[in-house]
């Protein structure tokens, strides 16, 4: 920590790091760029940098064409609903086995983890069958159901880790001071448990709204969220880059807010606690 | 400290979430199975009976099967490497003291939140496109012929979209391994007069091994599933049909479901085989 760092290197450092961040950066600030210009500046050779006349025409010809806040708002419904849900059926789970352990905590752990190992592809069709069967495909309904079931094990797994991490020495000592397991609950347990239950939260809703395989395949007209919305995309008469830009920028700017402010307690979540 | 009462307590409390897990797993799986033993083809003919191992004998028969494999592993263990190496790299880099570190880490992880649809469209058009994509007038530039990406390079081209989106998380993991070093250890190697090249890889290098180990199953858990960039950028053309597409494309768009499903339980077959072998890693990297 305390070694003595000499201005020339942290200069040599701060270069480099710089110069390989913004490559890594690169495509994501040139599509934010892009989707400001006009088509003809967006695909002029040489190609213009900062020069030229912004203007915001491609968001509301997005918007006009392809009613983005429709998308929006069933990404939202689907990525926050089968969120919520599996947090609701995770805490349990994960609250008891990790305060009530048993020999076969760590098998069911490792069998729910497995479950993510089901290729997705392998069972398309029976979902897909099942879904026309109950009446949900192109729901969001449907659509909530199948990515908590995809997310449930990565849930179960980040609250595990949280909750085994709170001591249970503070426990038998709100015990001992004669709380009941209501006034654990609420005055112990709780605050205790909350940043971890809100990291969780927000790893999978960033993982919900970037899911693709199923929600191109379950969805069509009504249920469609962003990942559908901006595959429309790909169609050739969609080829406009300036706004393929601005529909990508308005797909992803919520989520990539929300990561950023979320980064510290989404290194933890995502390595289930096992790298510090 | 657990009692009777509480152990039964913690069964009821598991039990939504298994029994959903296990019901997600089994009626899939044994419609998936049922499925695979039949001739079905809903837009031509519908169920025409059983027909035994045929679907099984015609999926690895077909001509795409061997080469779907190749790709599927081709591209896992590519991005795996390039991730994983230049993530070290990047951690590294990334842990040295420097201006505006909280920025650059920023910039850096940027690409894990963007939406895997999103990043294949802006790379196929904006940089891959052979006429107007910026790699083009880059290459024109210099006086050379823009590269067809995506047709002539295609493999590659796939592996670096998706290396690009998983980089931030390799680093993101190796980054937070690398400060958790002790510092002390590293000094006094150098105080001994250890060459960086070796003080890399007998003390950083063994103190990433658990980081590594996360980063490769969870890529793995997700790469092979790789679907959203291979849907919008080659639709499974120029040799980049991975396992899973060949499987996706049976079901959906030859609708021939009895084939797709005999594929598919290859596919779990496959990813299980790979599951095995990293639950092994995983269970012994973890003190339950």
């Amino acid at each position: 920590m305390a070694r003595a760092v000499t201005t020339k290197r942290k200069s040599i450092n701060t270069i480099a790091a710089w110069a390989v961040g913004l490559l890594i950066f690169f495509p994501i600030l040139w599509t934010i760029l892009t989707s400001f210009k006009t088509e003809g500046q967006a695909i002029s050779d040489p190609p213009v940098w900062f020069f030229f006349d912004w203007t915001l025409e491609n968001y509301a010809v997005v918007q006009e064409r392809s009613n983005y806040m429709k998308f929006l708002w069933n990404s939202v419904i689907i990525a926050g609903g089968s969120t919520i849900l599996g947090v609701i059926i995770a805490i349990p789970a994960a609250w008891s086995m990790a305060f009530v352990p048993s020999k076969r905590t760590k098998d069911i752990l490792l069998w729910m983890l497995s479950t993510k190992m089901l290729p997705a592809v392998g069972v398309l069709y029976p979902i897909y069958l099942l879904f026309i069967k109950l009446g949900i495909l192109d729901s969001r309904f449907g659509l909530v159901i199948v990515l908590m079931l995809i997310n449930l094990p990565i849930i179960v797994w980040m609250l595990y880790t949280y909750f085994r991490e709170i001591p249970g020495e503070i426990l038998e000592a709100a015990r001992m001071d004669g709380a009941s397991l209501k006034e654990e609950i609420i005055y112990v347990l709780t605050p205790m448990a909350v940043p971890g239950i809100a990291s969780t939260l927000l790893l999978n809703v960033i993982l919900a709204w970037n899911e693709a395989f199923w929600t191109l395949n379950l969805t069509a007209a009504n249920a469609a969220p962003l990942t559908a919305f901006i595959a429309s995309y790909s169609s050739p008469e969609g080829l406009f880059y300036a706004k393929l830009s601005a529909a990508s920028v308005m797909a992803i700017a919520p989520i990539l807010i929300m990561g950023w402010f979320s980064q510290k307690q989404l290194v933890r979540g995502l390595t289930f606690g096992a790298v510090k | 400290m657990a009692t009777k009462q509480s152990r039964s307590a913690a069964r009821m409390m598991m039990a939504p979430a298994v029994t959903l897990l296990l019901g997600w797993m089994l009626v899939p799986l044994i419609m998936t199975l049922y499925f695979s033993f039949r001739d079905y083809r809903p837009l031509s003919g519908g169920d025409r009976g059983w027909v035994g191992f045929d679907n099984y004998m015609r999926f690895v028969t077909s001509s795409a099967f061997w080469p779907s494999v190749q790709t599927t592993l081709v591209i896992v263990g590519g991005v795996l490497v390039i991730t994983v190496c230049l993530g070290i790299l990047l951690a590294i880099l990334l842990d040295q003291p420097m201006w505006g570190q909280g920025v650059v880490r920023i910039l850096v992880i940027a690409p894990f939140f963007v939406m895997p649809t999103v990043s294949a469209l802006v790379w196929k058009n904006m940089f891959m496109d052979p006429t107007n994509g910026l790699l083009a007038h880059l290459w024109r530039f210099f006086g050379a012929e823009p590269v067809q990406w995506l047709s002539q390079a295609s493999l590659p081209s796939l592996i670096m979209i998706v290396s690009w989106q998983w980089l931030p998380f390799a680093t993101l993991i190796l980054l937070t391994a690398i400060q958790s070093l002790d510092s002390e250890q590293l000094e006094a190697a150098e105080m001994d007069g250890a060459p960086s090249l070796k003080r890399f890889w007998y003390i950083i290098l063994p103190h990433l091994s658990r980081a590594i180990t996360i980063v490769v199953l969870i890529q793995t858990i997700f790469l092979l599933g790789l679907f959203a960039e291979i849907f919008v950028t080659t639709g499974g053309a120029f040799g980049t049909k991975t396992l899973s597409y060949l499987i996706f494309q049976r079901v959906l768009e030859s609708q021939n479901i009895g084939l797709g499903s005999a594929g598919g339980v290859y596919a779990i077959i496959l990813a299980n085989i790979v599951a095995i072998f990293l639950m092994r890693i995983v269970g012994k990297n973890l003190d339950a």
